[in-house]
């Protein structure tokens, strides 16, 4: 895509003026901000910022009233969901969402086939799962730190293992784009470090572009090399953890100007 | 050839049921007794009165055999599918819907059983739909809308409104009523038709539509509870007032009882008077059914009575109970009926049965018939001409 | 100019009492998340009761008093049923307390024949509005303008209870958001059992008001539950104002409605419905539905039988096929019967169990396949050519039923595939041309061996066995796989690439070929086909046999319609009060199986190896 004599590559995720109001009021006006590969940014904000309508029209749950999104130059904007998994977004929720009548790895193979050359496999109706996809199936789980957990349905998992199942199906269809919704809601405090590295790790080491919404300030300033803050749909500042939490606008819009 | 059938009914292990000389011959009844109890109870009275009567009378014996339908042709069919295959009755008798009489008339031609059946109105089950094996009692809707038609052509009116339910029976009344009433009176003209769903009748926008027509007269042919709430409505709108009702089946105790003293006054219907028909033939009925039930008789107790008087002197007349021998002896075959003695017609096989029309009044705070008449069946069949046309060959 | 006007107060008029109902329906639903079939049972027995106090209580105040005590009874009645039933079964699977109420409507059905007898009842009309008021020309009756007045107070009162009592306050809380209602610490018990009691009271009062003017009669429930149903979902599910709205659209429809189109009644509600939905998913004034509770997932993991169990269901197909060896020809007819109704069910299983798809019309594709082989006889086709004829016209109805279906979600989907075989069961009926209408297609019997009650069994057994082995295998494929993760978390599916919709939109298919393979063999059993297999009770008797069987099993189907149908024709051939019968032993099964007859079994077999 990148041509001669421009100097830096495109980012892989350009966002350019994003906006959608509801009944009159900008829930999100005018976001603009661009990722590069294998970079971890954060998106922060106060409750009603804007952060989850934000992330929606990005995920393509919501389609934007102006704005663009492009991915690695291609405009991508106001896709839906299962166009986008094809243009290389992975995607994880604020509440874990799993297929839970299932075994965890029946999800992960599940996950598989959205993934390219398997579309077909999908409408070949009398043979069974069974060993579809198994190799990459447990290297994936493998990797997420979940081999011994194959053979359990997904109902029994405690609630971070759901967490890092949903990661694992997330990077099923080799993203170049990880969205992830509030990564670490709900999980005991020890495993959410374990959850970030490994988030970072894999941004680092297959140049995945990874952008988190997160409540847990020190999740953001500890796994983030960049973050963003969003207050009344509008983006106040961006820049380095450290320079983030220096800023004073930043320090107003949280309660009582404290630090964030 | 006897040989032969002897051994088909060996293999199918039916042998066991070979007539010896006083074991009663079976026949199975089906009709729709859980979903139209208000005419299926008369209907059972009837007939087992009329069973009590043949059975007292000597000879050898008949025993029934009955099921419900739940007024289901499909219901119908696993029923009279279990009276002949597995009780090996030999013939069947009952049900009350055209559609369900049509179902099991449609496999008593498959299974070569003869059928007697005695409600349903359609004309297609001795008509178009007709087969060797199915006889009918009650006069089929053509006949009964003739008779109200003859009564109706004397009106003064000219303009015609029509109150049907949306289905075949309906569309069928009112299909032949027209075509009668037009012959008689090429004068008149139908300005409003409404055909609301059978047992949904919202009776205030259904009369306002027909009253804005301004027609002089009106044809019902709603039943049950759509003519309760289309009598009542149809009083407090002032919808008869000034104008002629011809109505279907309203003068039938069924029908006519419940309204009480909201009956209507003055409609031409068909019915039936039982408190008013000076026969001995319907007074002896009359004191008979009181006598064993202590009520009164209803239009299905005739029917059911004399379904079972015309099974049994079918079964007399045959001396056999194989199906050809059954149609042979129903062919033309007189009964005495309480309306008075009755003929089923070869080229049919639709009985002539009759219907009592009359007006509908009020006398000591309940519906009656006056001024009736009974018309005898054989003067409204179809002729045979037309009847060669419409039923398929035999 | 007049006359328009006064049917439009006649339209408010017919409005009042659907709305009643309509609201009782909503509430129970917003709040309990209880499907209530037995809602037009309970507007039955306020009539019947209402008929039976005003007869005894004497003079005008008697009457009224009577009318508004019989909705008391009634409500009463209502919250006898939810403490002892219901409350037993709010934890199973979702829709399976439909089970339970549709055991308790047909119970009631018979009860109330044995108590006040076959007639139809006319009780009094109601005192002080016997009259007609003269307004824009026309004699209106003073008893709609009562009524029309009754409708708005209505729901004035409601509304009052729903924004000024706590009741009230927890009831909008329950209907937005069931977790919270818990985490308050309120006695949900109670508060469901009040709901339930309020609607019952709607119900109740709405069925004591037709008193002035209609007959009592033991068919009254099932000529206003459907309507009510039609008119909650256009409203939208636990909108009490919804309601209100949509009865008012409907019965305004209905009374311009039969000026132009005089038999429009039968399909307008349905066709009004349909329009809704595809423009409004969630009705005119409904939300998004939260998700389905987690409750009606599988305990179990759902495996592909292993060798023993595979072989021992080889044995018990190779045991069903000899049965023509002890069997004659009547028990071979019931026998095959059965087993298209299992095809049948298995097919609805396969929707909503594999795909989370809940139909209330799959007698559309039923019909649509009776219909089919039907035709294709008439055109000159046999049998071997008319049964695959059949199941494609089945699966092309489902093509256009599904592709609108898949829009949609929960009770409002199964609401669309209900109008859309409410629209094909009209069709059948009306068009006499093309289906005979109401007195059917006649002379279809099979000829050759499938015309021997014997081979007709085995034809049947071979495509029961079949369809099952396919559906199974469909189910266990990745496609099935597909469709149960669109099921568990949609939005995740779609996240990793999986087309939801068009998922879904195949398993409509595939279910609707083999419905309809169902109905082309029931065609060629019956040698007939009606409109009414495309009707309701139909859908019902899947549905029944599907949740008795065990919504959270693969074929548990299988189960519930070997026991459910043959039941059914057993008690036919008993008794006339089948209903009564079939009714309770339903209402015993729901208590004794709350997982379904197969689930339950199921989930006891799993503890018992776990243990």
């Amino acid at each position: 895509m990148s041509r001669a004599g421009e100097g830096s590559a495109p980012p892989l995720l350009a966002v350019d003026g994003l906006a959608k109001a509801y009944g009159g009021v900008l829930a999100v006006d005018g976001v603009s901000f661009a990722l590069r590969p294998g970079e971890v940014l954060a998106l922060i904000g106060p409750n009603g910022a804007g952060k989850s309508t934000c992330f929606a029209m990005l995920g393509g749950q919501i389609a934007p009233d102006r704005g663009r999104v492009r991915l690695l130059g291609r405009d991508v904007t106001g896709l839906p969901p299962r166009r986008l998994a094809g243009a290389g977004v992975g995607r994880t929720f604020q509440v874990a969402a799993a297929f839970a009548s299932m075994t965890v790895r029946e999800n992960v193979q599940l996950a598989l086939l959205g993934h390219e050359g398997h579309e077909r496999t999908v409408w070949r109706p009398f043979r069974p799962l069974g060993a579809f996809a198994a190799v990459p199936a447990e290297a994936l789980l493998e990797r997420v730190g979940m081999a011994a957990d194959a053979g359990r349905p997904v109902g029994e998992l405690a609630y971070g293992d759901l967490k890092r199942l949903e990661f694992a199906l997330a990077l099923a269809a080799s993203p170049r784009l990880l969205l992830m919704d509030e990564p670490t809601a709900g999980m005991a405090p020890a495993g959410r470090g374990d959850l970030m590295r490994l988030v970072a790790e894999t941004a680092r080491d297959d140049g995945v572009g990874v952008l988190f919404t997160e409540h847990d300030m020190d999740v953001v300033f500890a796994h983030a090399d960049r973050v963003m803050v969003l207050d009344r749909g509008r983006l106040i500042a961006e820049g380095t953890p450290e320079a983030v939490r220096a800023d004073p606008q930043v320090r107003a819009v949280y309660l009582g100007g404290e630090p964030p | 050839m006897r040989h032969l059938r002897l051994a088909a009914l060996l293999i199918l292990g039916l042998a066991g049921h070979q007539a010896q000389a006083q074991e009663p011959i079976l026949i199975g009844e089906i009709n729709s007794y859980s979903t139209l109890p208000a005419f299926t109870e008369p209907y059972r009275k009837g007939w087992q009165l009329a069973l009590g009567e043949v059975n007292a009378a000597g000879g050898r014996p008949i025993e029934v055999v009955s099921r419900d339908d739940g007024g289901k042709p499909a219901q119908a069919l696993t029923a009279a599918n279990e009276l002949v295959a597995r009780e090996g009755v030999a013939l069947l008798m009952g049900t009350f819907f055209s559609n369900v009489g049509l179902a099991v008339a449609d496999y008593a031609k498959r299974r070569n059983v003869f059928f007697l059946a005695a409600e349903p109105l359609t004309d297609a089950i001795t008509l178009s739909q007709g087969n060797p094996e199915t006889f009918r009692l009650r006069p089929s809707n053509s006949m009964q809308a003739a008779m109200l038609a003859e009564e109706a052509a004397k009106l003064p009116a000219k303009r015609w409104a029509s109150i049907a339910p949306n289905y075949e029976y309906g569309q069928s009344a009112v299909a032949v009523f027209k075509q009668i009433l037009v012959e008689k009176r090429p004068d008149v003209e139908w300005v409003a038709a409404q055909w609301p769903p059978q047992g949904k009748l919202d009776a205030g926008p259904v009369i306002q539509a027909i009253a804005a027509a301004k027609p002089e007269a009106i044809l019902n042919v709603t039943f049950g509870a759509d003519l309760a709430k289309l009598v009542r409505e149809g009083e407090t709108r002032g919808l008869f007032e000034g104008r002629s009702v011809v109505s279907f089946l309203t003068g039938e105790p069924e029908y006519l009882e419940p309204l009480g003293d909201e009956a209507p006054e003055g409609w031409i219907v068909t019915g039936y008077p039982w408190y008013a028909i000076d026969t001995p033939a319907h007074e002896a009925f009359l004191e008979a059914y009181e006598k064993a039930y202590g009520e009164h008789p209803k239009l299905g107790s005739v029917v059911g009575y004399t379904t079972m008087k015309a099974a049994a002197a079918i079964l007399a007349r045959a001396g056999s109970t194989d199906t050809g021998a059954l149609i042979k002896a129903a062919e033309g075959i007189g009964v005495d009926s309480p309306f008075g003695p009755i003929v089923f017609r070869a080229v049919d096989h639709q009985s002539t049965l009759g219907a009592f029309v009359g007006r509908t009044a009020i006398k000591d705070g309940n519906g009656v018939m006056v001024d009736f008449a009974y018309r005898d069946g054989a003067d409204y069949l179809p002729d045979e001409a037309e009847v060669k046309e419409l039923r398929p060959a035999d | 100019m007049d006359f328009y006007a006064a049917q439009f107060l006649t339209g408010l008029a017919s409005a009042a009492s659907l709305f009643l109902v309509a609201s009782g329906l909503s509430l129970i639903f917003g709040v309990t998340r209880i499907v209530n079939f037995a809602h037009g049972a309970f507007y039955m027995a306020g009539a019947y009761l209402a008929y039976t106090l005003t007869e005894r209580l004497s003079g005008p105040f008697g009457y009224w008093v009577g009318l508004v005590l019989a909705a008391l009874l009634t409500a009463g009645i209502g919250a006898l049923v939810e403490v002892l039933l219901l409350r037993r079964v709010y934890k199973a699977p979702e829709l399976f307390q439909l089970l339970a109420t549709f055991g308790v409507t047909l119970m009631a059905e018979d009860l109330v024949v044995l108590v006040w007898g076959p007639d139809d009842l006319i009780g009094g009309r109601a005192p002080g509005l016997e009259g007609g008021v003269l307004l824009f020309g026309q004699r209106i009756p003073a008893y709609d303008l009562f009524l029309i007045a009754l409708g708005p107070a209505v729901l004035g009162a409601l509304w009052l209870i729903l924004h000024r009592t706590r009741f009230g306050v927890l009831v909008r809380a329950a209907t937005e958001d069931r977790e919270m209602v818990a985490a308050l610490g309120v006695d949900q018990k109670w508060l469901f059992t009040g709901v339930f009691a309020l609607g019952v009271f709607l119900a109740g009062l709405g069925g004591a008001l037709q008193l002035p003017r209609d007959a009592v009669n033991h068919a009254m429930d099932l000529s206003v539950i459907v309507e009510a149903f039609v008119v909650v979902v256009i409203g939208g599910l636990g909108s009490v104002l919804g309601a209100f709205v949509a009865a008012v659209l409907v019965a305004e429809l209905n009374a311009f409605g039969i000026l132009i189109l005089p038999g429009v009644s039968l399909v307008l509600a349905f066709l009004v419905m349909a329009a809704v939905l595809v423009v409004r998913p969630h009705g005119l004034f409904g939300r998004e539905e939260p998700a389905p509770r987690a409750v009606g997932l599988p305990a179990r993991l759902w495996r592909p039988l292993g060798r023993t169990a595979g072989t021992l269901a080889l044995l018990a197909v190779a045991a069903c096929a000899l049965l023509p060896l002890v069997a004659g020809p009547y028990a071979l007819a019931v026998a095959a019967e059965i087993a298209l109704f299992a095809l049948f069910a298995l097919s609805l299983q396969f929707l909503m169990s594999v795909g989370g798809l809940v139909s209330f019309g799959h007698a559309a594709f039923f019909g649509l396949g009776a219909y089919g082989a039907a035709f294709a006889v008439q055109a000159g086709l046999p049998m071997p050519a008319a049964l695959p004829a059949g199941a494609l016209l089945a699966a092309l109805g489902a093509v256009a039923a599904g592709w609108f279906a898949v829009r949609l979600s929960g009770v409002y989907l199964a609401m669309l595939t209900l109008a859309f075989a409410q629209i094909l069961w009209s069709t059948a009926f009306q068009w006499v041309a093309l289906t005979g209408g109401d007195n059917g297609i006649l002379g279809l019997w099979p000829s050759g061996l499938a015309g021997t009650p014997a081979g007709f069994y085995l034809l049947t057994l071979a495509l029961l066995a079949a369809g099952l082995v396919a559906l199974r295998r469909l189910a266990f494929a990745p496609y099935g796989y597909a469709l149960r993760a669109a099921r568990d978390a949609p939005a995740r599916a779609a996240a990793v690439g999986i087309d939801v919709g068009r998922i879904r939109w195949m398993a409509f298919v595939a279910a609707g070929a083999a419905a309809g393979l169902a109905g082309a063999l029931f065609a060629f059993l019956k040698g007939s086909v009606f409109p009414d297999t495309l009707a309701i009770p139909l859908s019902i008797d899947a549905l029944v046999m599907v949740l008795l069987g065990g919504v959270g099993t693969v074929s548990g189907a299988l189960i519930g319609a070997v026991a459910y149908k043959s039941a059914a024709v057993w008690l036919m051939r008993e008794t006339d009060l089948s209903k009564l019968v079939l009714g309770a032993l339903i209402v015993v099964l729901v208590v004794a199986f709350p997982r379904g007859i197969a689930g339950t079994l199921a989930d006891l077999f799993a503890r018992r190896r776990r243990a």
